[in-house]
């Protein structure tokens, strides 16, 4: 018996390194944030004005907003086409579904800095796209500015996609011949059955996929630091110059923020895994 | 039915062309000569790449790229694989303690992340805030969902636990039997979990920039300075590590697709797509009742 637990000790001694990790990487830093948001300004009062300021305060009222539009717009575009598109790819041979999910895969690592860019290149004030535009005359681009509102969504329409389509691909392999050929056995059309059963199968899992979608718009920074820097209102952006910058530091304001941005992300995660557990109950 | 097809076609087609233009837009303008005012480069040149493999910068900056992945990610396999061994066999109580501890991360945006971590290193025992060391620990805990999902994985469909039982009742070691039967059964396995962290550690920028900025130049941070400056060298920068990006992705595409034959996901879409597995698995047994 005794062997058993000395072994036993030097098993958890292995472990030791890990626990220190996420520690001191991991939950350290996470409590030390939720700590510092409920600081003031001086770091030694304790209150909880700086979550007052941030609800008083227009300005990061309407970060949050716009952190909140920009990421349930991009979401909700990217979710309905990658509905269509994942559905479009089931009806080709597995060799090119493989083939076009490796083009997915591929551009899914396309994005930050170098995808900022690259919308420079192609439709910022010299870009490739405005360029073409203005010559074919359309003048519907001509007030186009890609360091805009429409332009960051745009952006982030384009690396929600191919997440989007990796995500909602796998449901459609659960929908089966049988049902379909059932379904028509009995009378039903092609478009009833998608209502009443292609859809209502696929909906947990076209929601769960819009809250990873919001989840993964509401936390991006890359993307949006590259193209508009600082000057842009965006809840990320404000917190990065709360806690980082040279000019407005206010650490306990930023980390209240954090606190209030992890809140969001971690409600939408949450609702992502009761939409599965939904999806494992049905079949069960 | 054959104009249905043709919609699919379109439908997939365009999709393609629309994720494909950023990626070949970037290309020719790193190798574009003069491009002001045409639609197209008037010429072609090599010239930006030249310039960009003669920057002693370029080479510094990749180096510490290099460096970070390397400490992170080989402290990651030390740390990580005795951990999920030892919990799996011995503790297996606090198997969803380790869990939720190796999936919080994916929950924690690396801006929230980096606002802690300054926090608690800027002052106090371990002032490590600004130097690359405090960089090294966000970057594991970073990778942190991807190692736990792909070792875990890899001892459950070996079996781990038996094969350790049956290397003892032969008179073997613990050590031995992880040694010798578990670790080259599970080898290929951990591979592709690290060539996607390093992939993903590639293109890190938030906390790098947050945590280090300017004193640590990484590859992410060289290139979002070289942003304001000359546009075709950031594309040559751009395609050279999206190059390496690739090279990376398609060894881990490899090396999955001989093993099973389903869709490759890569980073936290190979997290993600765990729920949906199980879906797939439920939904195969419905089948069978069929």
């Amino acid at each position: 018996m005794r062997k058993i637990k000395k072994q036993k000790i030097y098993l958890f001694a292995l472990l030791l390194p890990f626990i220190i990790f996420v520690i001191g990487f991991e939950i350290g830093p996470l409590v030390a944030m939720i700590k510092n948001s409920l600081y003031a300004d001086d770091g030694i009062t304790v209150t909880i004005n700086q979550y007052l300021t941030i609800f008083k305060s227009k300005f990061y009222l309407s970060g949050i907003k716009n952190s909140l539009i920009i990421s349930l717009i991009s979401a909700v575009v990217s979710v309905t086409v990658a509905v269509i598109a994942a559905y479009s790819f089931t009806k080709f041979s597995s060799k090119i579904q493989n083939r076009l999910l490796m083009i997915a895969n591929m551009t899914s690592n396309f994005e930050g800095i170098p995808l900022s860019f690259s919308y420079i290149i192609l439709l910022g004030n010299n870009g490739l796209f405005t360029l073409l535009f203005a010559k074919l005359g359309w003048d519907l681009f001509a007030d186009f500015n890609l360091y805009s509102w429409t332009g960051l969504i745009l952006v982030y329409v384009y690396f929600q996609i191919p997440l989007a389509v990796m995500l909602i691909y796998p449901s459609y392999q659960g929908i089966k011949q049988q049902w379909k050929d059932a379904s028509s056995l009995l009378g039903g059309s092609k478009a009833s059955f998608w209502f009443r059963i292609g859809i209502p199968v696929l909906l947990p899992s076209i929601v769960g996929t819009f809250s990873i979608l919001f989840a993964n718009a509401m936390g991006a920074y890359a993307t949006a630091y590259a193209l508009v820097g600082s000057n842009y209102n965006l809840m990320s952006l404000q917190i990065a110059s709360l806690v980082a910058s040279d000019v407005t530091l206010k650490p306990q304001l930023g980390s209240a923020l954090g606190v209030l941005l992890a809140s969001t992300m971690i409600l939408a995660m949450w609702f992502n895994e009761r939409m599965m557990r939904r999806i494992r109950r049905d079949l069960r | 039915m054959k104009s249905s097809l043709t919609f699919h076609k379109v439908v997939v087609g365009i999709l393609v062309l629309y994720l494909l233009i950023p990626l070949i837009g970037t290309f020719l303008f790193s190798i574009a000569g003069k491009w002001d005012h045409t639609i197209l480069p008037e010429n072609y040149t090599m010239k930006w790449y030249i310039e960009l493999f003669q920057d002693e910068r370029f080479y510094d900056a990749f180096k510490r790229t290099l460096f970070l992945i390397v400490m992170s990610v080989g402290l990651s396999v030390v740390i990580m694989l005795p951990t999920i061994f030892i919990i799996s066999v011995y503790f297996s109580k606090w198997e969803r303690l380790l869990q939720a501890a190796a999936m919080l991360p994916y929950g924690i945006p690396p801006i929230v992340g980096a606002v802690g971590l300054i926090k608690l290193y800027s002052d106090g025992p371990i002032p490590i805030a600004g130097t690359p060391w405090i960089l090294i620990g966000a970057y594991f805990i970073t990778i942190l969902p991807f190692m736990y999902q792909g070792i875990r994985n890899s001892l459950r469909t070996v079996n781990a636990v038996q094969l350790v039982d049956a290397a003892e009742l032969l008179g073997a070691t613990k050590f031995q039997a992880f040694r010798t039967v578990v670790f080259p059964n599970i080898i290929s396995g951990i591979l592709v979990s690290t060539l996607l962290s390093v992939a993903l550690l590639f293109s890190e920028f938030a906390l790098a920039n947050l945590l280090v900025g300017g004193r640590f130049e990484t590859l992410q941070i060289y290139l979002s300075d070289k942003l304001n400056s000359s546009g075709h060298l950031t594309s040559a920068i751009v395609i050279t590590y999206y190059s390496v990006i690739l090279l990376l992705t398609g060894t881990v595409l490899k090396l999955t697709f001989r093993k099973d034959k389903g869709p490759i996901m890569s980073g936290k879409k190979q997290f993600l797509s765990f729920f949906k597995k199980i879906f797939r698995q439920k939904n195969t047994a419905l089948e069978g009742e069929n």
